[in-house]
């Protein structure tokens, strides 16, 4: 089963680069390792017969949101953070802001377990029409435009919001702007 | 004839892998070729252009000047500077190459054949046939750019790393022009594989005009000629090694063999642009007249014009200045391809509903 020795073989790649992500001290190093990690999920979208899953992967993370990452951190040129002046306690005891990003970040983990519980049940739904419908880009066009139009149109307002968020808080307060 | 054939075609179950390995072998090796013809090309071409000879001196007429490049690039010291960070200086130039070598991977260049009845199935001239073939060429030239990125970074250098920002800035904002004239195309052969594509613009019109996208899709032909040569980085869009500007821009501080690979990469990244126009505008393989089994031979003339064309371009217009190339982009190039991928959509609604 050669599919099934590459899909470990992705799999590891994509859970050991994500892994040394947080690891790294060097931001550039990160951002090339999330790189290798979406790579690994393109592989295994094209395992799952999904190319142009693979492919729009490829384009939209690899290709042009790490690019951006990278032009940020380029222009930052922070190399290497302080880590002497690090706050070493645990994030639970750190107050304000931290603490309320911890609890989002244990929201998500619960959240993430509760929906891979539930993905057992909805195997049988997943499996219906065959794969070369499902991975057919008309197929999925027509899909995305019609039947799940209003999460495909939500999607985008909410990315808009966020772009404008970080323009607004990114924006220099002062008289001569 | 037929009597070879009939032998022939019996060997066909042992024959097939080889032949295919071969068409993969030949075509990677035509690539690397087609880097070291470019270069002598490029200076023949510049040299006719400025009234004077270019190389001369190496074989009859300078013939073999690329072979004396490719010898004193290969045994010149190799530096790498003090500041400079180990793994991603090296690992820089090998991005760039083996994103170059991997785009041309699912860029058809040629009809099926059975090589004159030597096999029974006919095999599909290209190195692999992916439906999703456009997007690929497009994801993997769109990773070229952390080679130029990660050299100018890594270098510790500021030319550099001003090359490498520019890079980064200028790819990002030509892409969406790029894709964009792409996606009128796809929308007109209804499809995303680039054969398919090219056996859409078989035939002709009248008799005598050949049904090429280029006729139909006149300004996004355009567009994705400006855009292409923005993504290659070549004059007059070759910012991120603005010589008068940044010494040589991303790859001042490389040399040797690190540094050989950089232009190789962005000739290869040239034949493959030149590919891909051919394949979506100006129908691949197919002239009117021609038959199918020369259709390689077609393919490579449309290439080399469109090579052409580059260095004709790189050699005669002047460079712009770094806010134009912006402003050009985001203002001019990008609507003008959503106009086209618009207008493209209402006369295919208008037309076949």
């Amino acid at each position: 089963m050669p599919e099934t020795y590459l899909f470990y073989a992705l799999a590891a790649l994509a859970i050991g680069a994500s892994a040394l992500v947080i690891g790294q001290r060097n931001p550039m190093y990160s951002i090339m390792l999330l790189i290798a990690s979406f790579g690994a999920l393109a592989g295994l979208y094209i395992l799952l017969d999904a190319p142009f899953v693979a492919v729009a992967q490829i384009i939209v993370y690899a290709g042009a949101i790490m690019v951006l990452f990278l032009f940020v951190v380029m222009l930052l040129n922070a190399p290497q953070e302080d880590a002497a002046e690090w706050d070493r306690s645990h994030p639970l005891r750190q107050p304000g802001v931290t603490r309320f990003g911890v609890l989002l970040a244990l929201l998500l983990v619960v959240q993430l377990g509760w929906a891979l519980a539930r993905s057992v049940e909805l195997d049988g739904q997943v499996a219906a029409g065959d794969a070369t419908t499902i991975s057919s880009v008309r197929e999925l066009g027509r899909v995305l435009f019609t039947d799940y139009m209003f999460a495909f149109e939500a999607t985008s307002i909410l990315i808009l919001v966020a772009m404008v968020g970080a323009v607004v808080l990114a924006r220099k307060e002062g008289p001569n702007l | 004839m037929d009597f070879l054939t009939g032998i022939w075609a019996s060997f066909d179950p042992y024959l097939r892998p080889s032949v295919i390995g071969g068409v993969i072998f030949v075509a990677f090796n035509a690539l690397i070729i087609a880097s070291a013809v470019l270069v002598l090309a490029e200076r023949k071409i510049m040299g006719f252009m400025q009234q004077r000879y270019g190389p001369y001196l190496v074989g009859p007429h300078g013939m073999l000047q690329p072979i004396a490049d490719i010898l004193k690039l290969l045994f010149k010291e190799e530096l790498r500077p003090k500041g400079a960070d180990k793994w991603l200086f090296t690992l820089a130039p090998v991005i760039a190459v083996v994103a170059s070598f991997t785009a041309f991977a699912t860029v058809p260049f040629g009809a099926e054949t059975t090589f004159f009845g030597l096999l029974d199935e006919p095999i599909k001239l290209g190195i692999s046939d992916v439906n999703v073939g456009v997007l690929v060429v497009f994801a993997v030239t769109s990773m070229g750019v952390y080679g130029i990125v990660l050299a100018g970074w890594s270098s510790n250098s500021k030319y550099s790393l001003m090359g490498g920002l520019r890079a980064s800035a200028q790819m990002i904002s030509y892409e969406l022009a790029y894709a964009t004239s792409l996606a009128a195309v796809v929308m007109l052969a209804g499809s995303l594989s680039l054969r398919e594509v090219v056996d859409a613009q078989a035939g002709t019109w009248f008799g005598f005009i050949p049904q090429w996208y280029v006729f139909l899709q006149p300004v996004g032909f355009i567009i994705y000629m400006i855009a292409g040569v923005a993504e290659t980085n070549r004059a007059p869009f070759d910012f991120p090694e603005a010589e008068q500007e940044l010494v040589a821009g991303y790859n001042t501080e490389y040399s040797s063999v690190r540094f050989a690979l950089f232009p190789q990469a962005e000739y290869i990244n040239m034949t493959t642009m030149s590919a891909v126009a051919t394949d979506l505008y100006l129908g691949g393989w197919h002239f009117p007249g021609v038959p199918i089994w020369l259709g390689v031979l077609v393919f490579l003339a449309k290439v080399g014009v469109i090579l052409f064309a580059y260095i004709w371009v790189r050699w005669t217009v002047p460079r712009y200045r770094y806010d134009q190339l912006m402003s050009f982009g985001w203002k001019w190039l990008f609507p003008a391809a959503v106009l086209n991928l618009l207008v493209t959509a209402a006369m295919i609604l208008y037309f076949n509903a």
